[in-house]
């Protein structure tokens, strides 16, 4: 099977068009003397690179032939991206940089019945999980090499469904509907255990067309490769909750999950008019935001 | 362990955050057994098959869930843990009590329902397994009545 030229191009279109249109947001939040933190645009920024690595240059052509290949492209686009995606804020970025009017539908359309269902974390596991079972053990896989089209819609789903569900279990976008602790992380565990049994049924039942060693590399890959990310995502979830179950915090509001400002890394002062006079401008400036 | 406990953690909270703490000690136990299993009979010693030919559907599934579970039981405990620790709850017997339970529960479901009744895959391969075996499911039972002795002895002598 040949590499695909035309498909490459439109991979890197559409990649270019999601960094220059966050970009765009950022710059039009700081215009306004708004904040938004530079750790998430170079998220972004890391999440679309993970996202070409496995769609354009030589591991994208590589793994048309080699299975170990594919499965290191497959965990840069189905787990690594969209962890890094998620963590950028995008939908927050939109909301704050978009006109009212705009910002207002994009909410609506967020609130809405569909997405509800959509960005249900049981939802987003079966289709991230299905995703994975279906191309890999139905005629998808074979087709998927065959087919520019069907190529396309594949990675598309992989990366869309990796997002979703990133987002739905460790998301800090605004989600009106967010279920509770217990069902994101039993969809979590569910989702990684089908993923573990997926490799595992790889490694003994490689797909034909794929030699035996190849097969058992890249099962191996995609079990082990598949913890590491893993891992991010249970400690952010854990963290979650342990920010949230503070015993400090108890009477106070919830801390908004994105700050509109840059939070102040200072520790906690007494108000200016308790304070001994000669204090430096710069504790001043502190208590003006 | 000597970290200054506040005054009202002693009482009422200590108590009623008991069972946390056994969570807690129960679910790095786990994540400690399945740690050890991986890195020591896997990798290191290369006893363990990461997949048997003959390795029925039920074990398969057996071995992903309890390697995802296992994952999030460890972070999951290391978190309850610092919880436990910042509210000034942090009972000793009952974490190590659970600790051992955990680690004794899972070698000993491993040791008999995973590589016997789901056969996932054998402790070693081309030697007598009978030794291999009982030291496995021994130890297993010794970690889960230490565990449960300190539980008990916890129990009875509150805080």
């Amino acid at each position: 099977m040949e590499p695909m030229p035309g498909i490459s191009g439109v991979f890197a279109v559409v990649l270019l068009t999601a960094a220059l249109g966050y970009l765009a947001g950022a710059v039009v939040i700081r215009r306004r003397g708004g904040w938004w933190p530079a750790e998430r645009t170079a998220s972004w920024i890391a999440g679309l690179v993970a996202a070409a690595a496995a769609l354009i240059g030589p591991l994208a052509d590589a793994a048309h032939h080699d299975f170990t290949a594919h499965m290191a492209g497959h965990l840069l686009l189905g787990m690594t991206a969209p962890l890094l995606l998620v963590l950028a804020a995008p939908v927050t970025l939109a909301l704050r940089a978009l006109p009212v009017a705009r910002a207002r539908t994009l909410s609506h359309v967020l609130a809405s019945r569909p997405a509800r269902v959509l960005t249900h974390p049981l939802t987003a596991a079966a289709l991230n999980g299905g995703g994975l079972w279906a191309l890999y053990t139905t005629g998808l896989y074979g087709a998927m090499r065959d087919h520019a089209w069907i190529h396309m819609a594949v990675h598309f789903h992989v990366l869309a469904a990796g997002y979703l569900f990133t987002a739905a279990v460790i998301g800090v976008d605004p989600a009106p509907h967010r279920p509770g602790r217990r069902t994101r992380i039993a969809a979590l565990i569910a989702f990684l255990a089908a993923h573990a049994i997926l490799a595992k049924h790889l490694y003994g039942h490689p797909w034909t067309g794929v030699l035996p060693a190849d097969a058992r590399t890249g099962a191996e890959l995609m079990y082990y490769g598949g913890d590491l990310t893993d891992l991010a995502l249970i400690y952010l979830f854990c963290r979650q909750w342990f920010q949230a179950a503070d015993p400090a915090r108890r009477n106070r509001p919830a801390a908004p999950r994105i700050h509109v400002v840059r939070p102040s890394r200072a520790p906690w002062r007494l108000p200016a008019e308790f304070r001994v006079q000669g204090h430096s401008a710069r504790d001043r400036n502190m208590v003006s935001h | 362990m000597s970290a200054p406990t506040p005054v009202e953690a002693r009482g009422h909270q200590a108590t009623t955050l008991s069972g946390r703490n056994v969570l807690s000690g129960v679910l790095l136990g786990l994540g400690i057994a399945a740690f050890v299993d991986e890195v020591v009979f896997h990798q290191i010693l290369h006893w363990h098959h990461f997949y048997d030919k003959g390795t029925p559907a039920a074990g398969l599934i057996s071995d992903g869930l309890f390697h995802a579970f296992s994952w999030f039981a460890t972070i999951a405990a290391l978190f309850l843990f610092a919880d436990l620790r910042r509210r000034g709850s942090f009972h000793r017997s009952l974490w190590w009590g659970g600790l051992l339970l955990g680690t004794g529960g899972f070698q000993l479901y491993d040791g008999t329902l995973q590589h016997k009744a789901m056969r996932l895959h054998q402790i070693r391969y081309d030697v007598d397994l009978t030794p291999y075996d009982w030291t496995w499911n021994i130890t297993a039972v010794l970690l889960i009545v230490a565990g449960t002795i300190l539980l008990l002895r916890a129990r009875r002598r509150p805080a």
